[in-house]
């Protein structure tokens, strides 16, 4: 079907993706299209309160409506000592509530019929009798005098403050503070947002009562991780354990935590002996699974009278909901937040953080974003503006004076990351040159003169992705180490299966151009598998950027093991010393004598027909690859905007985004991420927000409340590029998925204060809506 | 009601929806549910032609209709245009919109077959796509609507470019 099928598909080439043609047909295998025989559903009774005791259930009249099986309350959960889990960062999550309700849309029991419709009905019969507690919505609510105690189930706990963290060195920034010519505060509140992939979440319990195997197929990015977890929780045996994460439509982010659905329906299916499917309706998604950010971020720069930055200080407060459940590796309680300096060489930093529970739903996922760094990013990236504003210096300059150099690298940050490689000015660069910087700032000056309202914003992000080195990075003690599995089969097809998962991003494709590049067999004539974890090695799964910097390395290192293997076989073959044969892509030929060559694929059919003495047949191996540092993308990104002083509309006029993700293996793949996150940026920026009323109520439950960018509203993207190679990654490529959403939302909103700058406006919070631009301006006394 | 050319008859409840029908009791499930809300359009299907969300229409509603889902688009092995203009262009990443985009579009190119890049992102305003940013969707569309007038041009290969209809 491909215009690309006699491509090889090697690293760079833009061949067209393997795993398109399901998708086209409507033959894709998601979550909700696998129907098990004797299948019963599963609906979730939630809590409409945010905060309330439960006084009682009762359950009777749900039971006796047509087609329940069972229903299920926290209290049978309990008797099999299920009614809470752990989550990841080391806190206690309720599977069914048994004393309170924490959040509004909290699990509170379960129906099982014999279809989805009648579970549903029965939801309705089910009497629960709430006495409500008043509810707290934000870490200020969380920390005032006499505010009621969340997690008063926590033994110990006597109030709602969760950890306190802090990373740079306090006397050496304070010091350079006092000292300090200007600093430039922001206070911003980066707001809760919902990954909201097309595809909700759910799962098919499906345990055997005859063997004892548990199969759960499950909207997963992390199956082997979920396989261990759920051993280690239930009690049950690892090899009766199979996840089978099918094709997932979308994740980012959302489908990497255990849901409290999974754990009810395996529970159900265990004691009824049938399947149980159980899938999300869209609000359900919306206010109970892994929602992102809702970080309150004061960030304080300090320069010195050459506009050179000399420190940093951060404090923020994070909002992490009813349980502490973020999504991310278990040592690190904000995340990845200390690549606060972002791109700049600042002496010294401070950042210092408090999480606090509060009545809104837990899971903060790293919401296409390597756990917090797109908080991270985006307060740099806003006080740098900020700043420069306000000192009058133009802030691609201010950027440039203060950017690490490219011979600074590897780089030490003042918080303790080892950045692996970079070249910020070139990448600015390019970007400044897409957009015709020197005359758009003229245009900008001569609208601005005329009384208009335009403005350019900049951001020039660095990420850090491919968690990472296991000693450093875990989930529950899990090495986040990834693997790949190679099988070159007697004819020369090979099967490559790997500890991730793809959520879309077409790994059928680009893991098998990493195999095409190194073994010389096209990616046509590599099957590439994941998501079964009874099939594909260990790994930690599809998320943070980092299935190409660690899976991707694990292929590439496994397909070098196997051409070592086959240059043995090639040698027997062609009857030549092993040192004597060159490699070419593809095959082997003996120096000096090009004539005498032995394919890939000929050495693989003798690796099964024709060994050399004391060789062990077949052509097949393993890698597990934990990576020596995580990798460091880059880029610049400027917007173009107009503002309606009238009805305070932003309209995006540009977008110019120059990416630096390293070795490239498919460009249009990696144009396509970029293309979606920003997207997903510009819905963050503009649109997107998860938020509540006094009482708790998720404001945000549905597509018609919870904005998601459509064709009308988003922009049209100019993409550039440089390449840095990744000094330390087998093929030098560094993960591209999230540089878009980690580095867009800042361009965005620095646009949009840019060209309300003149009138002395220095912040609006996302999402920058129409209502909140068009304040600002009143407030400031500018009509139309 | 007939469904990509087949007389399809069964007795339902009058308040199942079209999709779960097509879904559930014709297991065509290459018609997606996003957000049952009329948000997403991942469940678009064409009714006697013209796109509909399926999540919004009893399936009672259908009876008598012609109605075409994903599965009736290509032509045993041979894709329709709009298909092969999604995968030549890279308009699908996680393919859980595809479908309902691709009936919207197709219905597209039959009213309006050379349109703009604004005439395509108007017809596709009410489906979102997570995952692309509709840049490529847009080109996809385009690619279609090449493809097809140049099979217009060259009247024997007419059928498989209609997508055999």
């Amino acid at each position: 079907m491909s215009s690309t099928m006699h491509m090889h598909g090697g690293i760079g080439e833009s061949i067209k993706r393997k795993e398109d043609g399901r998708f086209l047909r409507g033959k894709g295998n998601f979550l909700d299209d696998i129907v098990l025989p004797n299948m019963l559903h599963m609906a979730i009774l939630r809590s409409p309160y945010a905060h309330a005791r439960i006084k009682s259930i009762d359950t009777a009249a749900a039971s006796s409506k047509p087609g329940v099986i069972a229903v299920v309350t926290g209290e049978l959960m309990a008797q099999h000592k299920l009614a809470w889990m752990p989550t990841m960062s080391g806190d206690t999550q309720a599977v069914l509530a048994t004393d309170k309700v924490r959040f509004q849309g909290q699990e509170v029991a379960a129906v099982i019929a014999e279809t989805k419709a009648q579970a549903e009905d029965a939801l309705a019969s089910i009497e629960v009798d709430y006495e409500v507690l008043p509810a707290i919505i934000s870490p200020d609510g969380a920390k005032a005098k006499g505010a009621a105690l969340i997690r008063d189930d926590k033994e110990g706990q006597t109030d709602n403050h969760i950890y306190h963290w802090e990373s740079g060195d306090e006397g050496t920034t304070k010091a350079a503070f006092a000292k300090a010519h200007k600093v430039v505060r922001l206070h911003t509140f980066y707001p809760r947002c919902h990954p909201a992939p097309l595809e909700t979440c759910g799962c098919i319990a499906d345990v055997n009562p005859a063997t004892g195997k548990t199969t759960i197929y499950m909207t997963s990015q992390a199956p082997h991780a979920i396989r261990t977890v759920f051993a280690l929780v239930a009690g049950l045996s690892e090899q009766n354990i199979r996840i089978v994460s099918p094709d997932l439509g979308g994740g980012f982010g959302n489908k990497v935590p255990v849901y409290p659905g999974y754990v009810v329906a395996t529970a159900a299916s265990l004691l009824l002996g049938r399947p149980v499917k159980w899938i999300e309706d869209r609000t359900e998604n919306l206010i109970s699974t892994g929602f992102a950010r809702d970080y309150h971020m004061t960030g304080d720069l300090a320069v010195d009278e050459n506009g050179k930055m000399l420190a940093l200080h951060v404090h923020l407060d994070s909002d992490n909901g009813a349980f502490f459940a973020d999504a991310q590796p278990t040592k690190f309680k904000a995340g990845l937040f200390h690549i606060v300096t972002g791109s700049y060489d600042i002496p010294t930093a401070h950042i210092t953080a408090d999480g606090y529970y509060t009545n809104k739903a837990p899971g903060g996922v790293a919401y296409r974003c390597s756990f917090r760094v797109t908080e991270a990013s985006y307060l740099i990236e806003r006080l740098v503006t900020n700043a420069a504003i306000e000192l009058g210096i133009d802030q691609a300059e201010f950027r440039k004076r203060n950017f690490i150099q490219p011979e600074q690298f590897p780089y030490h940050s003042a918080t303790g990351w080892v950045y692996d490689s970079g070249d910020y000015p070139k990448a600015m660069d390019v970007a400044l040159d897409k957009l015709g910087y020197a005359e758009l700032k003229k245009d900008v000056e001569a609208r601005r003169k005329k009384g208009e309202v335009t403005g350019i914003g900049i951001a020039s992000f660095t990420e850090v992705v491919g968690a990472g080195p296991g000693a450093d990075y875990d989930i529950l003690g899990l090495r986040m180490f990834d693997s790949a599995e190679l099988r070159v089969h007697p004819t020369g097809k090979a099967l490559l299966r790997m500890g991730t998962k793809s959520q879309g991003q077409g790994h059928e494709t680009t893991f098998a151009q990493i195999v095409a590049e190194e073994l010389g067999i096209p990616a046509m004539d590599v099957s590439v598998e994941e998501g079964d974890t009874d099939t594909a090695p260990y790994g930690l799964g599809t998320y943070a950027s980092r299935s190409t910097p660690v899976a991707g390395a694990a292929t590439a290192m496994v397909a070098r093991q196997l051409r070592e293997k086959a240059r043995k076989l090639a040698a027997h073959l062609l009857e030549a010393a092993e040192e004597d044969l060159v490699w070419e892509r593809g095959k082997f030929y003996v120096k000096g004598s090009p004539e005498r060559s032995k394919t890939i694929q000929e050495a693989a059919f003798a690796a099964y027909t024709n060994l050399p003495e004391g060789m062990q047949p077949g052509l097949e191996g393993v890698h597990y690859y934990d990576p020596p540092n995580m990798t460091y993308p880059f880029g610049t990104y400027a917007v173009v905007v107009d503002v309606d002083k009238g009805t305070g509309q932003v309209k995006v006029k540009r977008m110019v985004a120059v990416d630096d993700c390293g070795v490239r293996i498919n460009p249009m793949i990696v144009e396509g991420q970029i293309h979606g996150g920003l997207a997903e940026g510009y819905g963050i920026a503009f649109m997107q927000l998860i938020t509540f009323d006094d009482e708790g109520n998720c404001i945000g439950s549905n597509f018609m409340d919870y904005l998601i960018p459509g064709s009308w509203e988003t922009p049209k993207f100019e993409l550039g590029e440089t390449t840095t190679p990744s000094p330390h990654h087998p093929i030098g490529a560094k993960g591209v998925g999230e540089s878009p959403t980690v580095g867009s939302p800042a361009a965005y909103v620095n646009a949009v204060i840019d060209a309300l700058s003149p009138y002395g406006i220095t912040n609006i919070d996302m999402p920058v809506t129409s209502d909140k631009v068009w304040a600002a301006l009143r407030s400031k006394g500018v009509t139309e | 009601m007939r469904v990509n050319g087949v007389e399809r008859s069964a007795d339902v409840e009058p308040r199942v929806l079209l999709v779960d029908f097509l879904r559930s009791n014709l297991l065509l499930t290459g018609t997606h549910v996003g957000c049952d809300t009329t948000s997403c359009g991942a469940c678009t299907v064409r009714m006697d032609g013209d796109p509909v969300k399926s999540c919004t229409v009893l399936a009672v509603q259908a009876e008598g209709r012609e109605i075409k889902t994903v599965e009736g688009l290509a032509n045993g092995a041979a894709l329709a245009p709009i298909q092969v203009g999604f995968h030549e262009e890279h308009g699908l990443q996680c393919g859980f919109c595809t479908p309902g985009m691709m009936m919207v579009t197709s219905a597209l190119l039959e009213r309006n077959p050379n349109p703009t890049d604004d005439d395509i992102r108007w017809a596709i305003s009410g489906n979102i796509c997570r995952c692309t940013g509709y840049m490529n969707i847009v080109k996809a569309v385009k690619y279609a609507a090449q493809m097809q007038s140049e099979a217009a041009k060259a009247p024997e290969h007419a059928a498989v470019a209609g997508g055999g209809e």
